[in-house]
């Protein structure tokens, strides 16, 4: 038995038995971010803000909520739209959240490649984050099936039919997916249990272990420059703050996220009253008709780059068929992002900027991936199909020229260096 | 001025992107059409050119509509009974009690003469094979139908409700079930195809899309078996609104919290940003 | 076996016997390791069984189509497990797929499941051009239901059909089906 004074406080109650303040220092107070950084380092906490957003939302559907084929339409857009209070607005939030928190998981993840923020011991890092934008999809995606509309049996019939492409087992994998040979009752219920409780409690561990994963390479900052965060900090606790190249998370770093943060909620209020209909399509308040297609399906604007890059390969080439052609090319974008860090040869931890060739690859890259995103929508016809192939094409271009374009640029800079060393 | 330029790139491929995958996306998906017209210029012109007599339309009504129709503010019932006109004909042949006030007067004397035309629909009954379940009253005088159209508007109602013009119009097709309103025809039969249930139609199409479309289906949906009703402006305005009331009944309540959630957070903004300036003014 | 076998290797004496403790104890581990696999994969295999289509969604559904009313060159749908199946009458301008179509005395049938074979949507038939056009991803089919543009991989699928005097069986296999997806693999 452990020896307990009587504690004068509550506070001190507690930290007897919780360590509260060793916990606050190691959390908060005295947890290391480095000064020179811009609101771009505020997405994180904006993105576990919105996910906190998504699931009260969420909780307040969900007692309304039935999951059942021929409940679950009305169950959305009466009960919960026009007779619960306020269950309109629960249901405009969570479907403008889920919306945005792509918009802010994107350029979280463009953040990292555009300031190299996913090499030099932040691989975890990277990795971790791909790993919950693959989480938050199969949420997304699990999710949009629920008001079953005709978008989400659509959306649902066309990407579970994707897996039948996968040799031998892909027709029975379909269809054990389903639960039934066309999406039916049993596909809503079991993909109604991955979005409201298997994928939400994986996506809280995937946010638990990113933030752990900062802890040792610590947060990159806007010029890539390596720094003693020991040194850094003791400057900082000695008083000498102006002069540290380091803020404590609290409440330095998050006096600038709480500002960023409200304007980011200001945005997002104003689509969830005004401008909703980008994030909750109209085709989706037809209810689900299983014997008739929308004019044309199209998944959310999230998922339309890989999506066009899956259908740009509308023709067979040599002995390939196109559809496994598209299959792998979707396999191909699915993983490439996550494999950054050992596609980016040089060693340079910079901001694109001053990186010559890898600033023209990053911008042509976001160029590509908005021609995608845009062509993905469109219908595939004439004009739209070349222009989906070739940027499709592009896109897989672009990735398998990263190696050499990073080693050259290596080399450049290299060179480059050597003859002003010289001088001196 | 860094974090400002920075702002300035990010909203810029954020709209390029909305621009893409909304406006541009749906101007392709769905085509502009021409205005609503609710004169209904394509139709020969017969109210305007000719003459009417209200008494002489209300003999010729009596002598040709009752047997199918009830004028029901009249007190008078259809010779054949709902039931049987159901059997036969898959619908029931509507009341004419309010025609006068919620279609268009030109309209519905074209429609009287040759309902298939007015209606646009042609393609589906050519009057060989297929015949329109209301017969053709081209062998009347123009001065006739403008007489029974006179009729029709002298016994018409003054006022309706959104409801009521909504059952009168849309209702003998199409469902309601948020508002428990029920079609009494079986028209899937006579369509081909069931009509949509119109709860949230308002929410799937929107108000822009429905202004042209009920006005004339076939602008959106060429070859659709849905008829051109010929709803008079005001009419058309109530039927929309109806829709509004029924599919997106929080709009009101939307519309008026908005601005103080706003509010809220534009202050917050106001807030944090000298909170901010306060914590940052030790370390910078 | 292993314990036999160690056993020999390590002749057991009194004080020296450490080495042959530790293979036990790594022994038993591995034992421990193997029933607790066992267990992993039972369940893992109990798991999958759950999200296995129920029997009565595997049984359901024998669908008998009268095909008399048929009229040539008009598409007939019928809802067979879930899935709408096409029925069409051919025109006589339309020459004979043995392969494909469905003779029944005088009259030819393209029968197949109305859902493109690329991504699954449903595509349209158009009279006048006598394809079936797909609106998703633009692809396109003749009147025998084989691919003719676009991304479809192959033709639109023919159901386990059997032939009943002037109906058909959808879900039986008849002797007719056999030989066309025998005629389709040569």
């Amino acid at each position: 038995m452990a020896h307990f004074e009587k504690a004068r406080s509550l506070g001190e109650w507690f930290d007897q038995r919780l360590n509260t303040t060793g916990f606050i220092k190691v959390m908060m107070t005295e947890y290391w971010i480095p000064k020179d950084i811009n609101f771009l380092w505020a997405m994180g906490m904006i993105l576990a803000f919105t996910f906190k957003i998504l699931i009260i939302s969420g909780i307040f559907l969900l007692m309304y909520y039935k999951p059942d084929v021929d409940m679950a339409f009305d169950s959305v857009n009466y009960t919960i739209m026009q007779e619960v209070g306020y269950g309109w607005l629960f249901r405009h939030i969570h479907g403008v959240g889920a919306s945005l928190v792509f918009l802010i998981i994107y350029i979280h993840m463009f953040t990292g490649i555009y300031y190299g923020s996913y090499k030099k011991g932040r691989e975890m890092i990277w990795l971790s984050g791909m790993l919950l934008l693959i989480l938050f999809s199969a949420e997304a995606f699990s999710g949009y099936m629920l008001p079953w509309g005709q978008m989400s049996y659509w959306a649902a019939y066309v990407i579970t039919n994707i897996f039948g492409g996968i040799p031998v087992i892909g027709d029975e994998l379909v269809v054990w997916i389903r639960g039934n040979f066309y999406v039916a009752d049993s596909t809503l219920t079991r993909f109604f249990m991955l979005h409201v409780f298997l994928i939400p409690i994986a996506i809280l561990g995937g946010i638990a272990f990113h933030f752990y994963t900062l802890r040792i390479p610590h947060v990159n900052n806007q010029k890539g420059e390596e720094i003693d965060f020991e040194e850094e900090a003791n400057k900082y606790l000695t008083g000498r703050k102006k002069v540290s190249k380091v803020i404590p998370f609290w409440p330095v770093f998050m006096a600038k996220d709480v500002f960023v943060l409200s304007v980011f909620l200001f945005f997002f209020f104003y689509l969830t009253f005004y401008h909703f209909n980008f994030a909750m399509d109209p085709v989706n308040f037809d209810p689900a008709n299983g014997l008739k297609t929308p004019a044309h399906i199209y998944p959310e604007w999230y998922f339309l780059w890989s999506y066009e890059v899956l259908r740009g390969f509308f023709f067979d080439i040599g002995g390939l068929k196109a559809a496994d052609i598209g299959l792998v090319a979707f396999g191909f974008a699915q993983i490439i992002f996550a494999l950054m860090p050992w596609l980016d040869k040089s060693p340079t931890v910079a901001p694109a900027n001053q990186r010559p060739y890898f600033n023209a690859w990053f911008w042509i890259m976001i160029v590509i991936l908005i021609i995608l995103t845009i062509y993905g929508k469109l219908p595939p016809t004439g004009t739209n199909a070349w222009v989906g192939f070739y940027s499709s094409i592009a896109f897989i271009l672009l990735f398998l020229a990263l190696p050499i374009v990073t080693m050259k640029e290596a080399e450049k800079t290299a060179s480059s260096i050597k003859p002003t060393g010289g001088k001196h | 001025m860094k974090e400002l330029k920075i702002f300035g790139v990010i909203t810029f491929f954020t709209l390029v992107t909305y621009w893409g995958v909304e406006p541009l996306a749906h101007s392709i998906f769905h085509p502009h059409v021409e205005p609503a017209d609710f004169q209904f210029k394509d139709l020969e012109a017969i109210t305007t050119t000719t003459n009417s007599d209200v008494a002489k339309g209300k003999e010729l009504t009596s002598q040709n509509c009752i047997g199918c129709h009830s004028i029901n503010n009249e007190g008078i019932s259809a010779q054949v009974d709902k039931q049987t006109a159901i059997d036969n004909y898959g619908v029931f042949p509507p009341d004419l009690s309010t025609a006068g006030l919620i279609y268009e007067s030109n309209y519905l004397a074209n429609f009287i003469k040759h309902p298939v035309k007015a209606g646009k629909l042609e393609h589906k009954y050519d009057g060989v094979n297929k015949f329109y379940i209301m017969p053709d009253y081209s062998w009347m005088s123009n001065e006739d139908i403008h007489s029974m159209v006179a009729y029709f508007k002298s016994i018409a109602p003054t006022k309706l409700t959104n409801k009521e013009v909504f059952i009168d119009a849309c209702g003998r097709c199409h469902n309601m079930k948020y508002d428990k309103v029920k079609a009494d025809s079986d028209v899937t039969k006579v369509m081909g195809s069931t009509p949509p249930d119109l709860s949230m139609i308002i929410r799937s199409r929107g108000e822009h899309y429905l202004e042209t479309f009920i006005n004339d289906p076939q602008k959106h949906l060429k070859g659709t078996a849905m008829l051109r009703i010929g709803l008079n402006e005001s009419a058309q305005k109530q039927v929309i609104k109806y829709l509004e009331e029924i599919g997106d009944s929080k709009k009101a309540e939307r519309e008026a919290i908005a601005p103080y959630v706003l509010g809220f957070l534009g202050f917050m903004i106001f807030v944090s940003l000298l909170w901010k300036r306060e914590v940052w003014s030790e370390v910078k | 076996m292993e314990m036999r076998i160690l056993k020999k290797l390590i002749p057991k004496k009194e004080g020296t016997n450490i080495m042959a403790d530790i293979s036990r104890r790594a022994f038993m581990g591995k034992i421990l390791a193997g029933t607790t696999g066992i267990a992993a994969a039972a369940s893992l295999y109990a798991m999958k069984r759950t999200w296995d289509p129920l029997p009565s969604v595997v049984t359901a559904g024998f669908t008998t189509v009268d095909l008399s009313p048929l009229e040539a060159g008009k598409l007939s749908i019928v809802k067979w497990r879930g899935k709408p199946v096409f029925f069409l009458k051919h025109t006589p301008d339309i020459a004979l797929d043995k392969n494909r179509d469905i003779v029944i005395g005088e009259n030819r049938y393209t029968v197949v499941i109305g859902l493109c074979t690329h991504l699954g949507c449903i595509p349209e038939w158009r009279e006048g051009e006598k394809i079936f056009h797909c609106a998703c991803h633009g692809g396109q089919y003749d009147s025998h239901a084989k691919q003719t543009f676009g991304p479809p991989p192959r033709p639109l699928d023919i159901p386990p059909f059997a032939i009943q005097g002037n109906s058909i069986v959808l879900g039986e296999e008849g002797s007719e089906y056999k030989t066309m997806t025998t005629k389709a693999q040569a």
